[in-house]
């Protein structure tokens, strides 16, 4: 089953064999996964993938890997949540959720991406993997190379808060803390992939890691019942997850699996590191890195690997991008808790942010099914919000007491 | 002898500079440009740099001396 054809350069257009490889040698240029869809169109079905594993792997015909799945065999397949409460509060009739600060095992989309590319390294004969991050990434590239009884590295930045090196210390990755600037930390992970023979998973495996983004798609689409929604409202970082998700949409639709697609893609970040939407808001093709600032530390990249693609993927579906405060990203926290019982990282606060944003702007439509894509689970980020959701009511254990805090009529 | 590639970004003043032809007088790197953007305001390069990585390294804090902003090919990778 030869589904993957080749790596191909997403600017010059050559094409290279399917190893760990990343840049073009030509042009320097990304490479991306190119598959033979009349071979995966042959055998593909909307019973088969319904009769598959409950997990990202029942899409395994359209994912990157050669054989079946070693690493990560739970992720994905979390609930697409239909958001009345929040629906009819910002005025949209049809709106979903979808949840993926319930992923397994590390709560944020990231599970999806790293299943993929430690399954793959794993079939490219890797023993080691490694990363660098400050998260997300990090906490699942650690629990699953333990599963995987795989050698880790994990490399972060001096500076990290102690929750977030003891979520990659206790899987026992090796934890290598790096005296510097973040441009510094860039570089240097930059020349050890280089160097060694290691699964770098979003730098020499990339190419197949950015393909598990594409899942969420599928998702989507499957669970609306085999249809892609008019509007979609997607977290940036790097910009690949929006990229993937709109390929996605487009390979179920060139695989007959879904109707004609012409949803709208539309971006969301965070005012204190907002390369992609703003130099979507001035009209331009290209974006001026930044140095960020904002509580969304899980999308803080100031200079966007995939930040050019987001841009043309917003403009080629008519989407939008937009970005808000600080301020804005906790009330949208507060607001999916509130109304949808989903406790969402800083990443979900920019969405839902976005999303009202979005509707207040006229460009997203009452009658326009919206899909919001919640990316990492609130318990991690805590600190954003524990100085503005108050204080439990305290009182001395005495039913008098309770009746009058709560000014409760006393019952008959 | 390496091979390092990076990506390169002016500064809007520095456009009309021939930056890398002062950096290839300047250190004992080769140079290969692979890819370039240079507008009226914004400028970039992909460029090769081959030599002793000691020597790549002070031929990057030269950039960087003349006011140009440096990163690996890949741009940020810290996720
Ligand atoms: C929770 C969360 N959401 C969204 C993103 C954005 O992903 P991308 O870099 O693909 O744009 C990240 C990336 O780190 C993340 O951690
Ligand atoms: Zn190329």
């Amino acid at each position: 089953m030869a589904k993957m054809k080749s790596l191909v350069c997403r600017e010059c257009g050559k094409e290279y064999p399917t190893k760990d490889i990343h840049v073009c040698e030509l042009c320097f240029g990304p490479l991306e996964v190119k598959y033979d869809y009349d071979e995966i169109k042959a055998s593909i079905s909307r019973e088969k993938i319904q009769a598959g594993p409950k997990s990202l792997w029942r899409y395994i015909d359209l994912l990157p890997v050669e054989g079946q799945p070693t690493v990560g065999k739970y992720a994905g397949f979390t609930p697409l949540v239909r958001a009345h409460n929040l629906g009819a509060f910002l005025g949209i009739d049809e709106l979903y959720i979808k949840n993926d600060c319930v992923n397994h095992p590390t709560l944020s989309f990231k599970d999806r991406v790293v299943a993929i590319a430690l399954t793959r390294a794993r079939e490219l004969g890797f023993e080691t993997v490694a990363c660098a991050s400050t998260g997300n990434l990090a906490n699942s590239v650690a629990a699953h190379a333990s599963s995987a009884g795989m050698k880790c590295y994990v490399f972060i930045p001096g500076d990290l808060e102690a929750a977030k090196v003891l979520g990659n210390l206790i899987y026992r990755p090796n934890v290598v803390e790096i005296e510097g600037t973040y441009d510094d930390v860039n570089r240097l992970c930059s020349e050890i992939a280089g160097e060694r023979h290691w699964a770098f998973v979003n730098i020499n495996i990339r190419p197949y890691y950015a393909e598990g983004s594409k899942t969420l798609a599928f998702e989507t689409a499957e669970q609306l019942g085999w249809r892609a929604p008019d509007q979609v409202v997607v977290p940036m970082a790097s910009g690949s997850l929006l990229t993937k998700i709109w390929k996605g949409l487009k390979e179920f639709e060139k695989l007959g699996l879904i109707d004609q697609v012409s949803t709208k893609v539309n971006g969301a970040q965070a005012e204190g590191c907002s390369p992609i939407a703003t130099a979507f808001k001035n009209g331009r093709d290209f974006f001026k890195p930044v140095k960020p600032n904002t509580i969304a530390k899980s999308l803080a990249i100031g200079n966007p690997a995939d930040g050019y693609y987001a841009l043309k993927t917003a403009a080629e579906t008519q989407g939008a991008m937009e970005s808000v405060s600080d301020d804005e990203i906790v009330e949208g926290i507060k607001l999916l808790a509130q109304t949808e019982g989903i406790f969402a990282e800083t990443a979900g606060g920019v969405t839902i942010g976005v999303l009202q944003k979005l509707v207040k702007q006229g460009l997203i439509k009452k009658n326009d099914v919206t899909v919001a894509y919640i990316t990492g689970n609130g318990l991690k980020t805590q600190e954003a919000v524990v100085d503005s959701v108050g204080r439990p009511i305290r009182i001395q254990p005495s039913l008098s007491q309770f009746t009058k805090k709560f000014a409760l009529q006393e019952p008959a | 002898m390496a091979s390092l590639r990076f990506h390169i970004r002016y500064p809007e003043e520095k456009i009309p500079d021939p930056i890398l032809y002062q950096i290839g007088q300047e250190f004992e790197v080769i140079t290969s440009i692979r890819r370039a953007d240079v507008r009226e305001t914004t400028g970039w390069l992909d460029v090769e740099f081959t030599g002793e990585t000691d020597e790549i390294d002070r031929a990057i804090s030269g950039l960087r001396d003349k006011g140009c902003i440096v990163d690996p090919i890949e741009l940020n990778i810290v996720e």
